[in-house]
């Protein structure tokens, strides 16, 4: 159903598989809310839950899709693997794919490594988040939260604001907002804006307040301070005081706009609590679209009819 | 092969009565039944029964509309995107009238037995088709309110061709064509 066998990236995607996604997420959103929330549209599908580097909502989101489609699950955390004793990662799923595994949701720190991964094992791969490269779920779920937000994606304009430099999340939010035909701003410390960043098609702005007043949204990236080899900003009480969303900035601007943060929100620093909590917040939406947009994932690519499992 | 015209609008309204009419007969006022067309088309026909079953009864009749995608057991051998369900009631203790324009194999009407679940425990289901191909069924379920019943060949398709919601013929066309 989608043109491609993997959900490697958006970069992989077109505007028609995303919209595809979004349209069977609107339906998995119903189902999620029902009294009963489960389908049995996985039940003869087995997926392995294969997570690299921490996580909590992403595996939780992606482990709860799995439940709701009825598929079996395992999860697989590298701390308390074979990985730590040197197994490669293409043995490591190898072994668990000899166990009759159809589709693999994998997170890893290295850049690259869902692709390389596809390559190499048979089984549908479904990046769930490589390094700094791509997070496509991510991206799709905050085009999801906007479109029901704002009612649809093309024209609007939205600002990811923050460290864009180590941001998986930015990059496949610029590729999923510019496919659907949204307008992108990134806004944050010249350190943390990559150089050649302008080439995806999207407008550079180092001034929060200007920035703000140019977008119908903002999704405020967290500050990865685990990513950051070297000092990119003095400290993040300076960060805060120029990049920090506060309601004072907010009431100022002359219209009102939508919240966004993928979390986990350091709050105080990207974000202040009254604002994430407050009523222009879609934060925790975001959550709730994310388990219906991942069951769309998984369902779509399982129903790959040309090449059946 | 020419398509064959085997049920004409003429008709089509004076057999719309008609199920109308069986259908207040078993179900009186319609108090404690609904309505439920199946996507994507039983819809325009579920729509079509129920508005000349107002007229009728005089007072609104129960209705919603039923997905059964997610739960049937051939979407990995034919690709089908989800449409949307709006049963907006708890179908606990209702009497329940599944409505789809052509009943072939039965797979869709088992899937949907399967998805109405998820929306209560009706006290009872019966179906209502348009067209019934009787030759091809799959899995043993028949029709309670048929119109017409038609011995097709696989090689043929039945095509009920609506004219945004009203009805303007069924024909039965050859599959290659």
């Amino acid at each position: 159903m989608l043109s491609v066998p993997h959900l490697l990236g958006i970069k992989y995607l077109n505007r028609d598989d995303v919209g595809k996604i979004l349209h069977t997420a609107e339906t998995f959103l119903d189902v999620i809310n029902r009294p009963i929330k489960k389908v049995p549209s996985l039940r003869d599908i087995t997926v392995v839950n294969l997570f690299f580097e921490n996580s909590t909502r992403t595996r939780l989101s992606f482990e709860l899709a799995e439940k709701r489609l009825s598929a079996d699950v395992i999860n697989f955390s590298a701390s308390s693997s074979s990985v730590s004793k040197g197994e490669t990662l293409v043995d490591t799923v190898n072994n668990i794919l000899a166990m009759k595994v159809d589709m693999v949701v994998m997170r890893h720190p290295k850049p690259g490594a869902a692709h390389f991964l596809s390559q190499r094992v048979d089984a549908r791969i479904i990046n769930a988040g490589d390094g700094a490269h791509e997070h496509p779920t991510q991206a799709l779920l905050d085009a999801f939260t906007i479109q029901r937000k704002l009612g649809s994606l093309e024209g609007k304009k939205v600002v990811i604001v923050g460290d864009i430099l180590h941001s998986r999340v930015a990059l496949s939010n610029i590729y999923c907002l510019k496919l659907m035909g949204a307008e992108v701003m990134v806004c944050g410390p010249p350190t943390l804006l990559p150089r050649y960043i302008s080439s995806l098609g999207v407008l550079v702005e180092t001034d929060l307040k200007k920035a703000l007043e140019w977008c119908d949204v903002a999704n405020m990236l967290r500050i990865q301070l685990e990513r950051q080899e070297i000092q990119y900003f003095p400290s993040l009480r300076e960060y805060a005081m120029l990049y920090g969303l506060n309601s004072k900035i907010l009431e100022g601007l002359k219209k009102e706009i939508t919240i966004m943060h993928p979390g986990p929100i350091n709050r105080g620093v990207e974000i202040t609590s009254d604002v994430a909590d407050g009523p222009h917040s879609v934060i925790l939406n975001q959550v709730e679209s994310g388990v219906a947009v991942r069951m769309a994932v998984l369902y779509l690519l399982a129903g790959r009819a040309e090449d059946k499992m | 092969m020419q398509p064959r015209i085997i049920l004409s609008q003429e008709h089509y309204r004076i057999m719309q009565t008609r199920f109308c009419h069986q259908l207040i007969e078993k179900h009186d006022d319609f108090k404690s039944s609904v309505i439920i067309g199946l996507q994507p088309r039983g819809v325009n026909l579920a729509c079509s029964i129920r508005k000349e079953l107002e007229q009728l009864l005089g007072h609104e009749v129960k209705y919603g509309e039923l997905d059964s995608t997610f739960f049937r057991d051939d979407f990995r051998q034919k690709p089908l995107l989800p449409q949307s369900t709006s049963i907006d009631f708890l179908l606990d203790d209702l009497r329940v009238i599944l409505v789809d324009d052509v009943f072939f194999t039965g797979r869709s009407v088992r899937a949907a037995l399967d998805a109405l679940q998820q929306h209560g425990r009706p006290a009872e289901v019966e179906l209502l088709v348009l067209i019934d191909r009787r030759l091809a069924r799959h899995v043993p379920i028949q029709p309670d309110y048929t119109g017409i019943t038609v011995d097709a060949i696989f090689s043929e398709k039945v095509k009920v061709v609506w004219n945004d919601t009203i009805l303007s013929h069924v024909e039965l066309v050859n599959k290659d064509q």
